[in-house]
């Protein structure tokens, strides 16, 4: 072993070669450890002509490489010039397998790794920290030493490799970049998640390469679709039974891999092994999180949570001394933050202790219009200290934190959201209070809540509109926290998740019950609540069973089912913010209906003797509760009654509301239905969407599915709480003021969203050219008509020295639109309508229907 | 400092006004609870009650001011009608819902009847004052049909998608009968030249090949695939049975292509026949505001 680099950096992506560059240029004593046989494999992996965007536009860049917005190729050749000209010392194919301190063993630093078993028990594993310098191993066999080590691997992650006899041969691969690559193969597709199926079908699509595509799932063949292929989407699942019903594929159920030889393969069925040929295999079976590998190098996380990442001090460092960690890793999924970290790791290796932040000027932007004269430094203090659950955040995180945040200033008097109004952010007071008003009637009950504090929870748990108006009760300083930023918060910072809970539990409880009801009446109840995740599907009361809990639920909704004539009849739906389990507790006996979630929820359990202490203590809260059990038994009977003398009416009633909360209706908050018994199929809507939104139709009409003439077009439903703006690294995705949920124009299209959608309503696309005007159309026949132009029409129109970006798009609900969605204003029968599910799915329809 | 370049606010987005939320709908002629129904019947009756007290000497005709008012709201109303062209396709912001249009556009329209017929003071001749009246009558007509293909087809076209698992589009249904005919070429290759000869014929027949009549009547008299099933099997019939036989493989692919075929002849007769009363409809509306500025003009200068 010869040299101890001064420091070795791992992964070759924006971060890791940015930071190898500023090495060279310092003329450290440096390692660039790549996996791969190319620099940044990430992006080398984009989708061929890949506009690549440089966002956030108001960062600047501080690199010693070059990055602008712009083609993938250029960009991956303008990185490999520059590596080489810096002199940047790169080892292609060393990819990192193990890091181990070669000094002695640090007194007291042990990391404790939690395993958490399929089966729930966890298993704990201690790993002594031992100093620098640090030998990293590489897959290979090859030591590498180096006094510090810079940890820049993304969050791609590793393939899951295929574990039996021959899954080492060379014809079995992880990856398709190209599917057209390949003819008259044999090719076996093994994992029917979304990439198993994409890449399946990719490979069958045109039946002249002459290939012979097998794909093979584990579990069984089930009646729908989606219980078929539980990991994958159900457009996927749909699309690839349509597949194999047009003879393009065959699929191999309840099948798992004996061995590979060159040429064959031997699954293993219930009827035995069988031996079947095979000249390639792609295995998608999913990829593991680096978070593994970290953790076994000594680096501690914020905490168990699968969004949480590493504990870092400001200067990148982790819990294991003289290792750090930048980049897409380190929580920043940008090119430009990325680049930005290598230059400064690097700066703050060499003992650099003055550099401030790339981001300075952005959080500078942020508190420009507060009060009072503080640098940037002051405000984040002055916000962790004030704010309850930011007192946990280190300067690092709260810089993080406020990236994704905003700090406004109320005066006294101004509201700061109104009821009904949809948001999902929380809010938490720097400076001042609010008062909530309670009463929308009597604007004069309110509730203060004080400095430090937080509010609009609500909002963020369940997804749903703000219960009541907020006003400043004095000059005030709010830091408004984006769900993306509170979400991080609570996985990053554990006492502040407790702390969101413990509030929101109590708050949605007063809301509920109102009353006049205090926090201090109902402490007990909060106190001895527990927080249940409830799957879909799950019951979380069953008709005839015994139990007096309360149940609230607080996420998600829930449907209520009754047994009559030996059919589960519907009997209605419950949003979020509704409890359910009252009767049993009220009126003794057992639980008179099926309660269970329509999508993955979560409620409060309350325990049932302390509730109702506070109902004895409250006669006006147990009236009130005894008229809403009323009104719910009157809905009932009312069913019950007609199921006797309509029971087609009833059936369908709730065929349709099982149909409707099947295809997730259950977490949309806005959603577009056709009745197809007043289609007449002429396609308007999805020509005036086009026409409203740049061209782009963002419904397809004819595709979803459909019940009792009920269609379920394929449009966003604008969910609750939506899994498309899950996993965006510029945060493009956010809720507007009408309640839509849409794309703005700092999208990057990595299209994360596009996979994330459950219900496939994203596509990419970029913005065809203007066509001519309607008129010049009608008259004189110019441009391609109403609705979405060709491809070949905007090919042939467009300006060829433009390059347009492909772009995520998605129904914005006509948001600025005056008049609301075109799709249903344009509909000449009126069989489109846009609603929201809880007004949709009441028993008033059923009265309608039988009208 | 002061002129440095502020990165541009994100423009803020604002509530929209004049959203409107209906979760109970109704189709078009139910609209309002049958609001322009009413409204038409009423300016009907008015316009017939008033036929028979306006005492219009010698006779009633178009030339009387009872005749010029009718002849002026007939016009106006024939204009209005034509916009719903325009309505359609122009897709600005506002609180017009095109489904209230369409609702008007059918119960005033049908209003023509009266106000158009009685304008003429059943004066009818060899003239292009008839000309346009007749004209008129022949869009009205055409609406009609219209009405009826709505009201009664959308179940069809609904019904005829509608699958186990959910709904199949018209461009999976083109999809199917392309894949079923990569297979039937495989399945075929061991045949017989005559047996294959005929499965080609099937091969090569484009779906889309049958003109607007067969389309909309579906009826294919020329179909290729029915004839092949036909034919094998008759050829069969002859031939001794062996296990494994290529025939009963193209036998089945060809059923499935037919069953296929049948269900989207299906889709594009029910929506061509959505349609095909536009092609009367729309035209003679072109022709009617011809022949209509050539009546009032002719009334007008060549009394
Ligand atoms: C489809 C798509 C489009 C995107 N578009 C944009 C865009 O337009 N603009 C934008 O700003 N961002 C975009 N992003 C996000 C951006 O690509 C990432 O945030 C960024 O690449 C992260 O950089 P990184 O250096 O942290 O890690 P990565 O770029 O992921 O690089 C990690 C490198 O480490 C290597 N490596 C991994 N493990 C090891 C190991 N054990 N040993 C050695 N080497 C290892 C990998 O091979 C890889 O080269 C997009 C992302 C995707 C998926
Ligand atoms: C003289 C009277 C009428 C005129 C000038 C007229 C004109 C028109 C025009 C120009 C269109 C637009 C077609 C298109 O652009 O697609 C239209 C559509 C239509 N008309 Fe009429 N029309 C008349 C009477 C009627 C009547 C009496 C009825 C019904 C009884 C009727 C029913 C319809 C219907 C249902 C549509 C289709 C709406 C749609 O699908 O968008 N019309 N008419
Ligand atoms: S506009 Fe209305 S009638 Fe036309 S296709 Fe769309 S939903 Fe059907
Ligand atoms: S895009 Fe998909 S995930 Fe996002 S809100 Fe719409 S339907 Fe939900
Ligand atoms: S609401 Fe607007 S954006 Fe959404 S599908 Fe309808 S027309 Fe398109």
């Amino acid at each position: 072993m010869s040299e101890i680099f001064r420091v070795a950096i791992i992964g070759s992506g924006p971060a890791g070669k940015s930071a190898a560059g500023r090495a060279a240029s310092l003329g450290l004593s440096h390692i660039l450890l790549e996996k791969t046989d190319h620099l940044s494999d990430t992006i080398y992996k984009y989708q061929k002509g890949k506009h690549v965007m440089a966002t956030p536009s108001q960062l600047v860049l501080r690199s010693d490489q070059e990055f602008e917005a712009g083609k993938r190729e250029a960009i991956l050749e303008n990185w490999n010039q520059r590596t080489k000209e810096l002199g940047v010392n790169v080892k292609f194919n060393a990819e990192a397998k193990a890091i181990r301190g070669t000094g002695p063993a640090i007194e007291g630093s042990v990391h404790v790794i939690e395993m958490r078993g399929r089966d729930g028990t966890i298993t704990k594993k201690e790993i002594q920290r031992y100093a620098p310098p640090y030998e990293i191993e590489l897959t290979n066999g090859e030591k590498i030493m180096a006094e510090n080590v810079v940890f820049a691997i993304g969050t791609q992650g590793n393939p899951n490799r295929m574990r039996c006899p021959g899954g080492d041969l060379p014809h079995v691969q992880y990856q398709l970049d190209d599917p057209t690559e390949y003819v008259d193969e044999h090719i076996v597709v093994i994992g029917a998640g979304d990439a198993g199926i994409e890449n399946a079908r990719g490979l069958a699509e045109d039946a002249a390469q002459g290939n012979v595509v097998t794909i093979v799932s584990r579990g069984p063949e089930a009646p729908s679709p989606k219980e078929s292929f539980p990991t994958a989407k159900e457009a996927n699942a749909l699309a690839l039974l349509g597949d194999r019903n047009a003879g393009k594929l065959f699929i191999r159920f309840e099948t798992d891999t004996a061995s590979v030889e060159p040429g064959w393969i031997t699954f293993s069925t219930r009827d035995g092994e069988e031996r079947v040929r095979c000249d390639r295999i792609i295995a998608r079976i999913g990829s593991a999180p680096p978070r593994a590998f970290i953790e076994e190098c000594g680096i501690a996380f914020t905490s168990a949570d699968r969004l949480a990442f590493p504990q870092l001090s400001p200067v990148f460092e982790s819990t294991a001394p003289g290792i750090f960690v930048i980049g897409a890793l380190a929580g920043y999924p940008l090119i430009k933050h990325c680049m930005n970290q290598g230059y400064d790791v690097i700066e703050f290796i060499n003992g650099n202790t003055e550099l401030k932040p790339a981001d300075e000027p952005i959080l500078e932007a942020k508190f420009r219009d507060l009060p009072g004269r503080k640098s940037v430094a002051e405000w984040l203090d002055l916000l962790r200290e004030n704010v309850t659950i930011l007192n946990g955040m280190n300067p690092l995180q709260m810089r993080e934190f406020m990236l994704d945040s905003d700090a406004k200033f109320y005066r006294k008097g101004d509201v700061i959201f109104e009821r009904a109004a949809p948001g999902s952010s929380l809010f938490a007071i720097a400076q001042g209070s609010v008062a909530v008003q309670i009463d929308p009637s009597d604007t004069s009950k309110i509730v203060p809540i004080g400095q430090g504090s937080i509010f609009g929870e609500v909002g963020l748990i369940s997804g749903r509109r703000r219960g009541a108006t907020v006003v400043a009760a004095e000059d005030t300083i709010c830091v408004e926290i984006s769900r993306n930023a509170a979400l991080k918060l609570q996985s990053q910072v554990p006492t502040a998740k407790k702390a969101i809970e413990r509030i929101s539990t109590e708050r949605l409880l007063l809301q509920m019950f109102g009353s006049g009801l205090k926090p201090d009446d109902i402490a007990e109840v909060v106190e001895t609540s527990k927080i249940r995740q409830v799957k879909p599907g799950e019951a979380i009361l069953k008709e005839g069973d015994e139990g007096n809990e309360i149940y609230v639920i607080r996420v998600g909704s829930m449907i209520v089912e009754k047994e009559i004539g030996g059919k589960p009849v519907f009997l209605s739906y419950l949003p979020a913010g509704s409890y359910v389990g009252e009767m049993a507790l009220i009126a003794g006996g057992r639980r008179t209906a099926t309660v269970k979630a329509a999508i993955k929820s979560e409620v409060i359990r309350i325990d049932g003797d302390a509730f109702k202490k506070v109902l004895e203590a409250n006669p006006e809260l147990l009236k009130r509760a005894k008229r809403d059990m009323a009104s719910r038994q009157d809905i009932n009977a009312f069913i019950e009654a007609k199921k006797d003398s309509f029971s087609g009416v009833v059936d369908m009633y709730s065929g349709v509301a099982n149909f409707l909360v099947e295809n997730g209706i259950g977490e949309a908050t806005d959603v577009l239905l056709i009745d197809e018994s007043l289609c007449v199929g002429c396609d308007n809507c999805e020509k005036a969407c086009a026409d409203s939104h740049d061209g782009l139709s963002r419904l397809d009409r004819e595709a979803g599915r459909s019940y009792a003439h009920l269609h379920v077009p394929t449009s966003c439903r604008h969910c609750e709480h939506p899994h498309c703006m899950a996993d965006c690294p510029p945060n493009a995705i956010n809720r507007g003021p009408d309640g839509e949920v849409y794309i703005n124009d700092t999208c990057i299209g990595c299209g994360n969203c596009q996979r994330n959608c459950p219900y496939g309503v994203i596509r990419m696309d970029k913005v065809p050219p203007k066509k001519p005007s309607l008129l010049s159309w009608l008259f004189f026949g110019f441009g391609p008509g109403p609705g979405e132009p060709s491809k070949k029409w905007a090919y042939a129109n467009s300006d060829p020295g433009v390059e347009k970006p492909k772009k995520a798009i998605k129904c914005d609900m006509c948001a600025g639109i005056e008049g609301g969605p075109s799709c249903v204003r344009a509909c000449p029968t009126g069989a489109a309508i846009r609603v929201a599910p809880d007004e949709f799915l009441t028993v008033a329809r059923l009265e309608q229907e039988e009208a | 400092m002061a002129t440095q370049a502020q990165p541009a606010a994100p423009a803020v987005r604002k509530k929209t006004t004049g959203r409107q939320r209906n979760s109970m709908h109704d189709g078009f002629l139910r609209h309002r609870n049958f609001r322009w129904m009413k409204i038409a019947t009423v300016l009907s009756i008015t316009c017939l009650v008033s036929y028979f007290l306006v005492d219009v000497q010698p006779r009633h005709n178009g030339g009387s001011w009872y005749g010029y008012t009718l002849g002026t709201i007939g016009a106006l109303l024939i204009l209005w009608l034509t916009c719903l062209g325009l309505r359609k396709r122009a897709i600005t912001p506002g609180g017009w819902s095109l489904k209230a249009w369409t609702s008007a556009h059918v119960y005033l329209g049908l209003s023509l009847i009266v106000i158009g017929t009685l304008h003429t003071g059943f004066q009818l001749g060899w003239n292009v004052h008839t000309l346009a009246w007749s004209l008129m009558m022949i869009v009205i007509i055409s609406g009609i049909f219209g009405i009826y293909f709505y009201a009664t087809l959308p179940d069809n076209l609904s019904n005829n998608r509608a699958d186990s698992d959910g709904a199949v589009t018209e461009r999976m249904m083109i999809e199917q009968l392309r894949s079923l005919d990569r297979q039937l070429h495989d399945a075929a290759q061991p045949l017989d030249p005559a047996q294959a000869a005929l499965v080609q014929a099937s091969l090569e027949q484009d779906p889309f090949d049958g003109n607007f009549f067969q389309r909309i009547g579906n009826s294919y008299r020329g179909c290729e695939t029915r004839a092949a099933i036909a034919e094998l099997r008759r050829m069969r019939a002859y031939q001794p049975r062996m296990g494994d036989d290529p025939l009963d493989k193209v036998d089945g692919l060809l059923q499935r292509k037919e069953s296929t075929l049948a269900r989207l002849r299906k889709h594009l007769q029910i929506k061509s026949m959505l349609q095909v009363w536009l092609f009367v409809h729309v035209p003679m509306t072109f022709a009617l505001l011809a022949a209509l500025s050539a009546h009032i003009f002719s009334v007008f200068f060549y009394w």
